[in-house]
């Protein structure tokens, strides 16, 4: 019987990556309190999900890792051995190997060198307390690296139980592991429990198997062949003697290198249906449509312009479920930042908890996988600068822990992440120090507090006193701005010297469509993206100044935000030049407003988003370009780069 | 001068297709064509060179448009019904040409094309792949992937 498990592997893997990101939480929370049987259980019971998989798809590296792992949860559970400190970094590090060991299984390459050393840690681990008898497979060496002595022979003897086909097991494929071991000598069937013909139930197993195995692996390493089946089998390996032959054991199961596969995304079944149901509706209301069209007279005006509204209604909500299938929570990629937390602010001998907030909080998939990055950086840069040690915040009178807090929210219609601690703040002075010593800034630039804060996001621009390990390289902060950038998100920096920083960054819901704004320059329309915009005003005469040597600005409340006249900018030819005739957008980026010169607004509308570079190249101060109701294409605006080409020109001081 | 044949098919013969601006014949290798289409709407570009007229809808894809009399330093004429558009393949990158109107498509031996004339320094001949008598007329032949893939991709900017 072959049986293609190849389908399958995709989602085991998916599957096993679930499973370890649940282990690695819950490790985690035991290291945080005691003894605590419920969470061990479930870690245990993940362990043994990953191992039984495992077994079933022939890696044996780990199934065979997974075994040890289980071993050592086992009695850990049983409460036979305490947690501690110790044992929690072990089973992490051992985590950490079982995720490399399925990267390598997945892509077919050999297991990680260290795993030896990882797995007899596990067994000492486990042995430590009171050795107890041999019950525990013991695994010396990986099956990838025989031992030196040659081979040994053994009796094997495998009786599955007459239900173990019930419950998705062939003995089969055992036996075809069992010979990957080595050489199966013999192997004889034991047909004694087989009843007679016409007694038999075609669905129970009757048989049992004697195999003479040569190998050079050991009972453990054999045993773990059963790993997913011994509760239901009876199973004895005896060691026999032999003379040591001197060829190499082959090495264990040659799982061909997995086919590269396309990323998937796993969606709710009950999504699905609602999307099924969603595309019935639009037919049926599609051949309303048609058939008033067909026999159509004035009279019936009104019934189509109704058929056409209850299409868009749905068209819309199927735009918004085929939207949601892409939708991750993002507390897809929080989860891994317990751990990091922990391992950096061991390594930086800080007290760091960290808080998450809003894990629920669904975005695009490309989104959060893509905030994944610049997340870690910031909660790096959060314990290494933020956060001091906790003698200086007893001093300070702070709590001894230090506090980072994730958070994410909804907040029309854009998705919120927000990264604060209750650390030592940022220092403005200190920041326009370095700003000035790395020439971003001119001595006279003249900037609030709000824009000296933002800077640290400028390229090259570190204001730990200490390069470190970790961060401070000033490679950060800038790279942080350019993936929220890319992913038409935008950020700011606001700070309290002495009792905190926090980090905002704003994303779009989706990477596909966009919120935006329609705007006219003379016979041009153009798109800006709605989250940068504050607001729009027609300014009064005297609102408009012009600055000598610093072109124009409009003043708003009393702050001089500079103009950008678009048709200036982009040469487009256009009878509005007074900008009290005109009107001006607000827009907002990097904690610097600007007034963009329009004609006119259009109107808000959600647009898709089209790759201008596909087959032109990318233009300064666009971000992509769309199609318009009406089938003309139209640019859609990056305030980014406006604010850049804008500054450019004028030679301001803030470099690129 | 030999009569280009009409019909007929060898291995060093190649299908062109010719459309002219102004007075002016031009060909390129139809294999480069994906479609020819009528004038549609042009949405500006900022900041492009000026023969780079702007990108169009093209069934859901923006394409850029070149105006091929700009680009070859002609009269610029008024955008009307009749103008046509040449969409082609350079690579895997698409553009449209605006041409004046499109003639003919024509198998023409390679034994037939002559190198391009040498004009001097005023005209920039790099992007003609030869000449070829049309009867009467002289049909210039266009390289195609040098003269977008040169002139809009890599130095446009």
């Amino acid at each position: 019987m072959q049986v293609d498990l190849n389908n399958f592997r995709e989602t085991f893997f998916q599957e096993a990556a679930e499973h370890l990101a649940e282990m690695e939480a819950g490790l985690l929370r035991l290291d945080q309190g005691s003894f605590d049987a419920e969470l061990l259980n479930a870690i245990f019971r993940d362990a043994h999900s990953v191992k039984g998989a495992s077994g079933m798809f022939g890696l044996d590296d780990v199934s065979g890792f997974t075994h040890a792992l289980e071993s050592l949860l086992d009695r850990l559970r049983s409460g036979e051995i305490r947690v501690t400190q110790k044992l929690t970094d072990l089973l992490l590090q051992a985590t950490d190997l079982l995720r490399e060991l399925l990267a390598a299984a997945e892509s077919g390459a050999p297991a990680p060198e260290r795993m030896a050393g990882v797995l007899q840690e596990l067994y000492v681990a486990q042995r430590s307390p009171a050795s107890t008898s041999g019950a525990s497979p013991r695994i010396r060496k990986s099956d990838r690296e025989p031992a030196p002595s040659g081979k040994t022979a053994y009796q094997v003897r495998f009786r599955p139980s007459a239900e173990i086909f019930s419950q998705g097991m062939d003995p089969l494929l055992i036996l075809r592991d069992l010979a990957r071991l080595g050489e199966a000598v013999t192997t004889e069937v034991d047909v004694q429990g087989l009843p007679a013909l016409a007694s038999m139930d075609p669905e129970q197993c009757y048989l049992a198997w004697n195999v003479r195995l040569e190998t050079s692996n050991t009972v453990g390493e054999i045993r773990d062949i059963f790993a997913f089946v011994e509760d239901n089998a009876e199973i004895r390996v005896d060691a026999e003697e032999l003379k040591t032959s001197t060829t190499a054991a082959p090495s264990a199961a040659n799982m061909a290198p997995a086919a590269p596969r396309d990323a998937s995304i796993r969606v709710a079944t009950s999504k699905v249906d609602k999307l099924v149901d969603l595309v019935g509706e639009l037919v049926i209301a599609q051949s309303m449509a048609r058939e008033i069209v067909h026999n159509f007279s004035s009279a019936r005006l009104a019934e189509l312009q109704e058929a056409i509204a209850q299409m868009e209604r749905h068209t819309r909500e199927l735009q918004e479920r085929v939207m949601s299938v892409r939708m991750l929570p993002i507390g897809h990629i929080f989860g891994r930042f317990p751990r990091l937390v922990r391992d950096i602010s061991a390594q930086l001998s800080k007290n760091v908890r960290l808080e998450l907030a809003g894990e629920e909080t669904e975005l695009d998939k490309g989104v959060v996988e893509q905030m994944g990055d610049p997340l870690t950086h910031l909660i790096r840069n959060a314990i290494d600068h933020g956060i001091e040690t906790a003698e200086e915040r007893v001093e300070k009178g702070k709590p001894e822990q230090g506090l980072i807090r994730l958070e994410a929210y909804h907040q029309a219609g854009s998705v919120i992440v927000e990264l604060s601690d209750d650390g030592r703040g940022l220092d403005s002075e200190r920041i326009r120090r370095k700003a000035l010593e790395r020439g971003l800034i001119a001595e006279a630039d003249a900037f609030t507090d709000a824009q000296m804060y933002n800077l640290i996001f400028s390229p090259g621009f570190s204001t730990a006193e200490q390069v470190s390990d970790l961060s401070g390289r000033g490679v950060g902060m800038d790279v942080v701005r350019r993936n929220v950038e890319s992913l038409n998100g935008s950020l700011s920096v606001t700070t309290q010297p002495g009792r905190g920083t926090k980090v905002r960054i704003q994303l779009p819901l989706t990477l596909a469509i966009l919120d935006g704004l329609s705007v006219r320059v003379g016979r041009e329309t153009y798109l800006l993206p709605l989250v940068s915009i504050s607001e729009s005003i027609r300014p009064r005469r005297e609102q408009v100044k012009t600055l000598v040597g610093r072109g124009e600005a409009v003043m708003v409340r009393g702050e001089a935000l500079p103009l950008i006249r678009l048709h200036g900018l982009f040469g487009i030819p256009t009878e509005v030049i007074d900008p009290c005739r005109g009107l001006t957008v607000i827009v907002e980026h990097a904690g610097r407003s600007f007034a963009l010169l329009v004609d006119e607004l259009l109107g808000q509308q959600q647009v898709v988003i089209k790759s201008l570079e596909a087959h032109y190249r990318k233009v300064e101060g666009v971000l992509g370009a769309t199609i318009l109701g009406d089938g003309r294409a139209a640019l859609i605006l990056d305030v980014a780069g406006l604010a850049q080409i804008a500054r450019h020109p004028a030679g301001g001081g803030l470099a690129a | 001068m030999q009569e280009v044949e009409k019909t007929g098919y060898t291995a060093d013969v190649n299908q062109f297709l010719t459309f002219t601006l102004g007075a002016e014949e031009y060909g390129i290798e139809i294999l480069k064509v994906q479609e020819i289409k009528g004038y549609s709407a042009i949405t500006h570009i900022p900041n492009a060179p000026p023969h780079v007229k702007g990108v169009m809808n093209l069934r859901g894809t923006v394409v850029p448009v070149v105006d091929l009399r700009t680009k070859f330093s002609m009269d610029a004429v008024e955008y009307t019904k009749f103008t046509v558009i040449i969409v082609v393949m350079v690579g895997d990158k698409i553009a449209g040409l605006v041409v004046d109107a499109v003639s003919d498509v024509l198998n023409i031996a390679s034994s037939d094309v002559r190198p391009a004339p040498d004009l001097g320094a005023r005209c920039d001949t790099r992007f003609i792949s030869g000449v070829v008598s049309i009867g009467d007329k002289l049909a210039v032949l266009l390289d195609i992937d040098k003269l977008l893939t040169e002139e809009e991709v890599a130095t446009a900017a």
